[in-house]
């Protein structure tokens, strides 16, 4: 065991557990903050695999922006806490399932390995492609699914500002009348006037006699 | 260095992510449970293209990767847009609560 493996084996149980504290929880903050761990964790794990490049890109998109647009996600929605309030009654489910799936997979994984069924499997030392050469790779033959991507990402965006708008036409006048269900929805900027006229006399007498 | 290694750990980080799917109410919390999975499965290219394939001209599984990761971007923006429609129309984004399309 090299030093090598050592420092592998260290980032790998931080990002373990970090994993595992990010999936049990109970504070809707601190999960999103040990998810940011785990993925930090997971960049570590990259430049132990020499891929500098792909931890560096991990390092900005996921621990940069994904794990901050989570945080944001978590704090614009109101959620209660604690265990009950987080976790659904399928938690012996959840386990035996994942449980049983770890089992089987890494039984087949040991198995392979020592088997040989991967070849020379046992590499001295971890080498991986430069960065020019996966820059000439992307634009050479992985050309057409790069452009494919960029359309995908523009099109999620648009989608993204279409969906989260609040005046998005039909869902707009959907979630008034559905605020008036609920009676604890977050306030509305006062009742707003529907096209046949009637609506917002409804929306008055129940709000004033919810407060009541 | 083996590939014993980083694979068990992607299979660890996988199923821990399969539990939250599985275990967790809110649909923020699913969402980052789906992002753990699908980290534990560029582990797993990562390890395959640089401990096993490091001859590829094509470095096919740094490229699978970096496309996973442009994927979960945009994955993550669609759904957390879904999240805030749901939780404005109904309050909650429990997502037992949603179950206006089911059989």
């Amino acid at each position: 065991m090299t030093g090598h493996d050592v420092i592998f084996v260290l980032i790998g149980l931080l990002t373990a557990s970090a994993a595992i504290l990010t999936v049990t929880s109970k504070n809707l903050v601190h999960a999103a903050l040990f998810l940011a761990v785990t993925l930090a964790g997971i960049a570590g794990v990259f430049l132990t695999l020499a891929a500098d490049f792909l931890a560096l890109v991990q390092l900005l998109v996921y621990v940069g922006a994904v794990a901050v647009l989570f945080l944001f996600g978590l704090m614009l929605t109101r959620a209660p806490i604690g265990r009950e309030a987080l976790d659904n009654q399928n938690r012996g489910l959840a386990i035996a399932v994942s449980g049983g799936l770890f089992v089987l997979l890494s039984t087949l994984i040991i198995g392979a390995v020592s088997s040989g069924a991967l070849g020379e499997t046992s590499v001295a030392e971890v080498t991986g492609p430069r960065i020019e050469d996966i820059g000439i790779a992307t634009f050479a033959e992985w050309v057409l699914p790069f452009e494919v991507l960029s359309m995908l990402l523009l099109a999620a965006l648009i989608g993204a500002i279409v969906l989260a708008r609040p005046e998005s036409g039909e869902s707009g006048e959907e979630a008034e009348v559905t605020r008036i269900e609920m009676g604890d929805a977050p306030a509305s900027e006062g009742p707003q006037p529907l096209p046949d006229g009637s609506a917002p006399e409804l929306t008055s007498g129940k709000r004033s006699e919810g407060s009541s | 260095m083996s590939p014993l290694g980083p694979l068990l750990l992607a299979t660890l980080l996988f199923c821990i992510g399969l539990y939250g799917v599985i275990a967790r109410r809110n649909a923020v919390l699913v969402l980052i449970s789906v992002e753990l999975m699908l980290n534990a499965v560029n582990i797993n290219l990562v390890a395959f293209q640089n401990l096993l394939f490091p001859d590829d001209v094509a470095v096919s599984g740094m490229m699978f990767a970096i496309f996973i990761i442009g994927v979960a971007a945009a994955e993550v923006g669609v759904g957390l847009a879904i999240v805030f429609n749901m939780f404005r129309n109904r309050a909650s984004i429990d997502v037992d609560d949603v179950d206006l399309m089911r059989w």
